[in-house]
């Protein structure tokens, strides 16, 4: 229970060090686990939590691996594009991500971090300044048929 | 030699015309002409300081020596001080340095564009990006992808997805990288033609804007939805439903024109919109082309004059 909370807490903060426990093998077992971990995300229905993770890796032959470590390495899984996650009580559940939003998702990390991205890639729309938020907001309203920006457009979130 | 200062002024001039230039032209024109207008002017500047350069260095007793021409007579008949030289030839250094480091850049970053377009699937020409971010963008390449990110998709109704889709179609379709690429060398070459760069920037997102218009022939749904991305994009401040709601009594009532002269570029790209399309004016068009020439033609002028003053010290040196 204790090993519990202190899981469900590391997945609210990024883990610092990249491996959990030092019983757990080390870097060389690391990407050995994480084929493991994505062997099982994609064989599952829906997300899975780290919990459920764990318990299935446990059914096979590893039946030693701690929370911490099954969470640490979904996160790990996670920042590097290849999971997604959505909120599940107080931690994440996750899925597998498909290949071209992998695909999609490295792309956009590796033209983020370059300098020249927005001059390369043609975004839809820039930032906007505060000044210009609200200049956006009265030109749609000044606008008589356009009173709301978003009225008539049916799937608009709601605030 | 002041038709050598010319091929300098008109940079400064044009950039200080392209901006009000990009609300009056049709956008396909504005962006065909401000980006021939910065290389050519890029070019004439750069011809010109090479000539300041080249008049200074002429005079250098040990150049007339190794040419076989009169120093004297070049001393007599050239009007460019040493010093102006000497400026020209370091600002020519500088532009050849910064223009070379930034075509390197972007040859790069088009590079990679390119090697991540090839990657995908042949059919994947619009791919949906996981995660959390608000983010669309046209990625250059062969053939060029629409990149939108699944969590702005499901925040936009099937219409607004559609005149999303059709503007970035347009980048890819009308390579709006190569224009905007172009001017953007021009202004690493010649700083003072930045101001037409950022300009080139707005038309090709005014010239997708317009063919988002045409497809989904409603303009201003295309408005809309560049301002509810620009929103949703946009980090929402502390007290934002305050300030909202003020806003909206303000200005509920009665329609009040919104001044986006000075606005960046989403607030006048949306009022844009909100009027009806521009017309071709081919008169401003035409004035805009002969005032490039003129530059050209100065630069020319000069050249001759050069090489005139040339021959008449080798002349004198036999």
């Amino acid at each position: 229970m204790l090993i519990g909370q202190k899981g469900s807490r590391m997945t609210d903060h990024a883990p610092r060090h990249a491996t959990g426990r030092p019983a757990d093998g080390g870097r060389r077992g690391a990407g050995e686990l994480e084929a493991e971990i994505l062997a099982i995300l994609r064989r599952a229905a829906g997300p899975l939590t780290p919990g459920e993770v764990r318990d299935q890796l446990a059914s096979g032959r590893r039946a030693e691996l701690s929370y911490s470590t099954v969470v640490t390495i979904m996160f790990r899984l996670h920042a590097k594009g290849l999971l997604a996650r959505q909120q599940a009580g107080r931690g994440y559940a996750y899925r597998p991500l498909d290949e071209a939003s992998i695909a999609a998702g490295q792309m956009s990390h590796a033209l983020g971090s370059g300098t020249d991205r927005g001059a390369v890639l043609s975004r839809f729309v820039s930032g906007l300044s505060r000044r210009d938020a609200q200049r956006l907001r009265r030109l749609l309203d000044s606008d008589p048929a356009a009173a709301n920006p978003a009225a008539g457009d049916p799937a608009q979130p709601q605030e | 030699m002041w038709l050598l200062c010319l091929p300098l002024i008109i940079p400064a001039l044009a950039g200080a015309a392209a901006r009000p230039l990009t609300a009056r032209l049709d956008p396909r024109q504005a962006t065909w002409l401000l980006t021939a207008a910065a290389v050519a002017l890029a070019g004439c500047s750069t011809a010109a300081l090479a000539l300041l350069a080249a008049f200074a260095a002429a005079r250098a007793p040990v150049l007339a020596a190794a040419g076989g021409y009169s120093a004297h007579v070049l001393r007599r008949g050239d009007p460019v001080p040493a010093t102006a030289g000497a400026l020209a030839a370091l600002a020519l250094a500088a532009a050849a340095v910064a223009a070379a480091v930034w075509a390197r850049r972007r040859a790069r970053a088009l590079a990679e564009s390119y090697r991540r377009a090839a990657a995908l699937h042949d059919s994947d020409l619009i791919v949906v990006l996981p995660g959390p971010a608000i983010e669309a963008y046209a990625l250059p390449g062969w053939p060029g992808r629409i990149v939108i990110s699944g969590r702005l998709l499901d925040q936009l109704g099937t219409r607004r997805q559609a005149a999303l889709i059709a503007h970035e179609q347009a980048h890819l379709a009308g390579h709006h990288h190569l224009f905007t690429s172009a001017a953007r060398l021009a202004a690493a070459a010649s700083p003072l033609l930045l101001p037409l760069a950022r300009a080139v920037d707005y038309t090709v997102e005014r010239w997708a804007d317009e063919h988002a218009a045409a497809a989904t022939g409603d303009r201003r749904l295309v408005a809309e939805t560049i301002g509810q991305v620009a929103l949703l994009a946009t980090p929402r401040r502390a007290t934002p439903q305050r300030r909202r709601s003020a806003t909206l009594a303000i200005t509920g009532p009665r329609v009040r024109r919104v001044s986006v002269a000075w606005a960046g570029p989403v607030p006048r790209r949306v009022a844009a919109l909100l009027m009806p399309p521009p017309r071709r004016r081919t008169l401003l068009l035409l004035a805009c082309v002969a005032i490039v020439i003129l530059a050209g033609t100065a630069a020319l002028e000069a050249a001759r004059d050069l090489h005139t003053l040339l021959q008449l010290a080798r002349a004198a040196a036999r």
